[in-house]
């Protein structure tokens, strides 16, 4: 296994890797993914498990299937990930940085004052960045 | 899919124990299954009637949908390595020649791509190899035979961990290009658990699991944190073994967990942390301190 962990099904890490990639753009609309064999060889699992996690994203929509040719990132299917990576933040990421502060004590205001000094470090020297 | 091995009913008795006991499985044809168990749990046997070595006491073997034993069509369409596989007294590339003309799909481009893979002289005499280069040349013989149905024994002795992984990777290589029925015990469960769809775990001569890999991660957790907390999240759950120290708690709960009791955990301060395939093995096959395997029940598919 070349970095998927133990616990979520091999199926599912599959899945999400491939997922992400499309999201940061790694993978574009119209590109041909992995093929169920290529995926095996290189997370070293059975390619069984390798077309289910492929088959968890055609069935989204995701990728789409050219007969004879493989499986390639369909339209759309960049906006419909980072809209879902949306809805998950404030369960992924907001909801543990505030159960965090409140098991240290770090009040509102205090927290607010270290997303904007973080955010500033972050985005002020990266050209293009967003400011926040 | 049509099973390429079936077992009903096996029964293997010898004169003062009992290796095997109404043992029953299916194995689909073309799917790379494992076969685990501690040592002794009645895998060796269990291997050597399915390839027609050994007759059952009583019971029902298929593979290829007809009995192996004396069977040549079965047999020539079947490879078994054994652990410390025997040779007779000859060299690397007399094995080699002999299991070609014995292996009708057998594949002499492979064979020599597994042979300098693992570093193996075809000039050299079998009986001065080390016992890993022993098992090199079994493993070698096993994936280039190509046969319909490959049974690897425990294939490894003597290998060392880069050995193994070459072995891992050339088996899911040829695998991929030419799809068959593989049947791989070992003992070394997480390093090989992604290689398999599905797995048999016998234990004592029973079958105590028989799931699909891929479904069995996740199926138990360990949840560590707070006493407190711990006992909150695990009450009503179905739970395994529990340790405690301090005012820390472990607890092994059965189950996948979903969503809300995710989140649950992490509101809770919790840590979760999925049994390895190593550490359920531990558990289904009765290992001392090991629960009742019924909890498993509701987890084979």
């Amino acid at each position: 296994m070349a970095g998927l962990d133990e616990g979520a099904p091999l199926f599912a890490q599959v899945a999400d890797r491939l997922a992400a990639e499309i999201a940061d753009g790694g993978l574009a609309e119209g590109d041909r993914v992995p093929s169920t064999n290529e995926l095996a060889a290189y997370y070293r699992i059975n390619p069984a498990t390798a077309a289910k996690g492929i088959n968890l994203l055609a069935d989204d929509g995701l990728l789409e299937k050219r007969r004879g040719i493989g499986m390639f990132v369909a339209d759309g299917a960049r906006r419909q990930l980072l809209a879902r990576r949306r809805e998950q933040f404030v369960e992924r990421y907001v909801r543990p940085l505030l159960t965090e502060a409140a098991m240290l004590g770090i009040d509102r205001g205090e927290l607010a004052a270290l997303i904007e000094q973080s955010g500033h470090e972050q985005f002020s020297d990266s050209p293009g960045g967003v400011a926040v | 899919m049509r099973p390429a091995i079936s077992v009903t009913g096996l029964t293997r008795r010898y004169r003062d124990h009992v290796a095997l006991e109404e043992v029953s499985a299916q194995i689909e044809e073309g799917s790379i299954c494992g076969l685990l168990g501690r040592n002794g749990a009645g895998k060796t046997t269990l291997l050597r009637i399915l390839a027609g070595q050994e007759f059952p006491s009583s019971g029902v073997v298929r593979v290829l949908g007809a009995p192996p034993a004396e069977n040549e069509d079965v047999l020539r369409r079947m490879v078994f390595i054994r652990e410390d596989q025997a040779y007779p007294d000859f060299k690397v590339g007399h094995a080699l020649r002999a299991a070609s003309w014995f292996y009708p799909n057998w594949d002499g481009e492979l064979a020599g791509q597994l042979m300098a893979d693992f570093g193996l002289r075809p000039n050299k005499a079998i009986k001065r190899l080390s016992r890993g280069m022993r098992s090199a040349l079994g493993i070698a013989i096993g994936i280039a035979a190509r046969a319909d149905v490959t049974l690897f024994d425990e294939p490894y002795a003597g290998l060392d961990a880069v050995a193994r992984q070459i072995f891992y990777d050339r088996l899911l290589a040829d695998y991929a290009e030419r799809p068959r029925t593989i049947l791989l015990s070992t003992h070394l469960i997480d390093e090989a658990a992604a290689l398999f769809e599905r797995v048999v775990v016998i234990d004592r001569g029973r079958v105590v699991l028989d799931a699909a890999a891929d479904g069995l991660r996740g199926v138990a957790t360990t949840v560590s944190g707070p006493v407190l907390a711990v006992d909150d999240f695990t009450t009503g759950r179905p739970v395994w073994n529990r340790r405690r120290l301090g005012s820390q708690a472990s607890v092994v709960t059965v189950g996948q967990l979903d969503e809300a009791a995710r989140a649950k955990a992490r509101a809770l301060g919790l840590d979760l942390v999925p049994l390895t395939l190593q550490q359920l093995v531990v558990h289904a096959a009765g290992w001392p301190g090991a629960p009742e395997t019924a909890n498993l029940e509701g987890v084979s598919a």
